[in-house]
């Protein structure tokens, strides 16, 4: 059967997943010369017709809260198509005590469409975690090696910050910074009084033009996508310049299921169901890049079997879903008087904060290991539905007192958020469930999850810095979050006595990673210092799936770095004919 | 339809068209993309229909909505009330696509008729100013529910209509100019804080 057909295609790469892995790889290798295909389960994107930029809540019949109010936080109606929690006739499923969210993104550009921005380094320390204070592993790779990496992406995606000099929290390729708000300079002066570090944020956003692309013009919005580029993405920064070379060919609405072992232990293709037909396909390669996102990359590897690999493909260590992380997370928020008092004024900025608190303990011995960022934000924001909640609370009655109630009392919220770090434990990972199948038929993910006390007793600590720092910034603690004030019925430090009321949900920062995770010694990690699989060289992981830990810097610029790394690597071996 | 032959998919092909020629990004020129967000918001206003048909409530539960929303956020000197913000329309759209908000709204309009009439004889829409403002200062603060525990639902009705029609209000035209927000625009630079707010 098979001679009958014609000779079938072969493409150098197939890339799995378009966003901040797969679509630097994408660029990288096309640019190097190869021929890519790019397997993507959603569809592909349209800035023009898919953000919402500049939309007011009263050109949307639902104010952007969607139908029933039900569209509220990451999934409104004006965020960037983005993904969500749950996907119809694709569900995962947690095991019995265990709570884990999965927020997934299927559309080109992947969550970079719509992430924080966020563009941290790693430190030193974070690469050397069990050299550092016994706990977890060390990465097969240094700060040092990564470096030039880090230095590569900033250049070219554009980040803003201020150079530091701050330990285990490396300064990058910096545009300056924008100035402060309001309410950051109120929360900076807090901390300087605290000896709490503020400093200048550091974002994927552009203060100068950069490639073609126009600076951002502070409206507030990168959440909801930006036409003109001005933030990254992956669908508007990566994917594009890859097209440009000709050498990029992009199947959308591909939901991959299972990579194919070839001859000699090697891969040769990869399945797929074609969502629009629902027919099974299949793309050859000479190599395979997965950056499928760290839990949708560990599935695929997972059901991939074969006689070669019965526990999945490049899993003979077990390793593969194992060591699954996410930052730990706590919020407190505050109300400040003596904002009441600011001048009507723009107060949009960048989409994100202007400042943010690396974390300032490092090397002191603390109740817990590693440590944790703070970001904030709040004020004059753009008003929303959910915003006056507090306010009607505390005022109650109803008429033009409350009116101006809501007018004095707007803009005087700031919200704080910790994200630490978490230490993997043999308790949080996933596995295929043995029952469930999705509706292409794929076996789904089943979650395993249990926070650790070191991270309950990091989630108190950020309780309790939040608190100081709403205090000495003359502002009184609330319940609820800045865009969702609430009045505290409970009272808040009634939380302090139990930390478990205020971390996350395992996977709710969407920080989730350290699936297929790198190592030099085969038994315990399923990758080598070039995140190419131990047992199959021409297999390769490109998201946050190789990470060894999971330190509070928002993984996505490592994500990068790291594909970037892997990236030029891969070229080398194909020039030299080792695939 | 606006008669201006330059439509917003004139303009918007046209800048697609510019952004593939011009630069391997998928990007818009800042300047056009600006252009083209006001052309958006003319026709959107433009296109403001006039008559609103309830979607949920019936019509005399719709005019108990808007008397009741105009009451909690009312015009003033500095701007127009909740009705004019559209807060009524919000929440009935949002009502009918929601069960929980229909038993909620839908309860609490009936609790309020039945009482109105016991008490005084009339629905709340025929009861005078003052048996109004009686019946509303009742429900409106917590500490009756406190007082007296069969007025709870009555409370948490209005403490949620409140609450609704802030949501509905500050999310109007009106509401977003009464409060003071003047973002959302274009910007060069980045101007700062106009007076540094002290500790």
């Amino acid at each position: 059967m098979l001679q009958l057909n014609p000779p079938k295609k072969v493409y150098d790469v197939c890339i799995i997943g378009s966003g901040a892995g797969g679509g630097t790889a994408a660029k990288v290798l096309t640019e190097g010369g190869l021929n890519v295909v790019m397997l993507e389960a959603g569809p592909r994107l349209d800035p023009d017709k898919d953000f919402k930029e500049h939309v007011w809540p009263f050109q949307l019949p639902h104010r952007g809260v969607g139908v029933g109010g039900r569209q509220q936080g990451i999934g409104n109606e004006f965020m960037a198509p983005n993904g969500f929690w749950e996907i119809e006739g694709e569900p995962y499923t947690t095991a019995p005590g265990s709570s884990f969210r999965w927020f997934r993104s299927r559309i080109e550009g992947g969550r970079t469409n719509h992430w924080g921005r966020i563009a941290l380094r790693f430190g030193p320390a974070d690469f050397r975690a069990h050299s550092t204070d016994g706990m977890g592993d060390d990465w097969p790779i240094t700060y040092e090696e990564l470096q030039p990496y880090y230095d590569k992406v900033e250049s070219y995606i554009g980040v803003f910050g201020s150079k530091e000099n701050i330990v285990n929290a490396p300064d990058g390729v910096f545009m300056p910074p924008p100035k402060p708000r309001c309410t950051e300079i109120l929360v900076k002066k807090a901390c300087d009084r605290l000896n709490i570090t503020c400093i200048p944020s550091r974002l994927a956003i552009l203060t100068k033009p950069l490639n073609d692309r126009d600076p951002c013009h502070y409206c507030a919005q990168c959440g909801r996508g930006c036409k003109s580029a001005s933030n990254f993405s992956s669908s508007q920064v990566m994917i594009p310049p890859a097209m440009a070379t000709g050498r990029l060919t992009m199947i959308a609405n591909a939901m991959a299921r299972e990579i194919v072992l070839g001859e000699g232990g090697k891969v040769e293709a990869v399945s797929y169901i074609d969502k629009n037909t629902r027919d099974e396909q299949r793309v050859y390669a000479k190599a395979v890049v997965v950056a499928a996102s760290a839990c949708e990359s560990a599935r695929l590897l997972l059901n991939s079997r074969s006689a070669s690999f019965p526990n999945g493909l490049a899993n003979a260590s077990g390793v593969v879903g194992r060591n699954l992380t996410d930052s730990v997370g706590s919020d407190l928020a505050g109300y400040f008087p003596q904002l009441e008092k600011m001048p009507a004024h723009n107060h949009d900025g960048v989409g994100g904060m202007h400042m943010y608190m690396p974390w300032w303990r490092f090397g002191q011995k603390n109740e817990f290991l590693r440590g944790y960022h703070i970001e904030f934000g709040g004020g004059r924001d753009m008003p929303g539905v959910g915003g006056f909640e507090y306010v009607c609370q505390e005022h109650e009655g109803y008429g033009i007192s409350l009116k101006q109630k809501c007018r004095s009392t707007y803009g005087t919220f700031i919200g704080f958020s910790g994200r630490g770090e978490m230490i993997p434990n043999e308790n949080c990972y996933c596995e295929l469930d043995p029952d469930v199948k999705d509706k292409w038929g794929i076996p789904v993910l089943r979650f395993h999850w249990q926070w650790s006390d070191n991270e309950l007793k990091m989630a108190a600590d950020m309780q309790r810095t939040f608190r100081s720092i709403i205090e000495t910034a003359g502002g009184t603690v609330i319940a609820g979050t800045r865009r969702h004030p609430q009045k505290s019925a409970a009272g808040a430090s009634n939380a302090l006595e139990q930390p478990s009321a205020r971390i996350s949900v395992g996977g709710a920062i969407i920080h989730e990673l350290g699936t297929i995770r790198m190592g030099t010694d085969p038994k315990t990690s399923a990758l080598n210092s070039n995140c190419q699989a131990h047992d199959v060289r021409n297999l390769f992981v490109a998201d946050a799936a190789p990470f060894v830990t999971n330190p509070d810097k928002n993984p996505t610029l490592t994500i990068m770095a790291l594909s970037w790394r892997t990236s030029e690597y891969l070229l080398n071996q194909a020039k030299k004919g080792e695939l | 339809m606006p008669a201006d032959p330059l439509s917003r998919r004139t303009i918007l092909k046209s800048l697609s068209i510019c952004a593939v020629a011009g630069s391997v990004l998928r990007v818009i020129p800042l300047q056009a993309a600006e252009y083209a967000h006001h052309i958006i918001e003319t026709e959107k206003a433009d296109s403001k229909s006039a008559g609103y048909a309830p979607k949920f409530f019936d019509a005399h539960q719709y005019k108990t909505l808007q008397a009741l929303c105009e009451t909690i956020l009312p015009a003033d000197a500095d701007s127009g009330g909740a009705i004019e913000g559209g807060a009524p329309e919000f929440i009935d759209l949002l009502t009918s696509e929601n069960a929980e908000y229909q038993a909620k709204l839908a309860g609490g309009l009936k609790w309020l008729d039945s009482t109105c009439t016991a008490r005084h004889g009339n629905a709340y829409l025929d009861c005078t100013q003052q048996q109004q403002n009686e019946i509303l200062d009742l429900i409106a603060y917590r500490k009756s529910a406190v007082q007296d525990e069969s007025l709870s639902e009555a409370v948490e009705f209005f403490s949620f209509l409140r609450n609704f029609t802030a949501d509905g209000f500050f999310t109007s035209k009106i509401g977003i100019k009464y409060l003071g927000y003047v973002g959302n625009t274009y910007l060069v630079a980045f101007p700062g804080c106009p007076r540094v707010p002290e500790l």
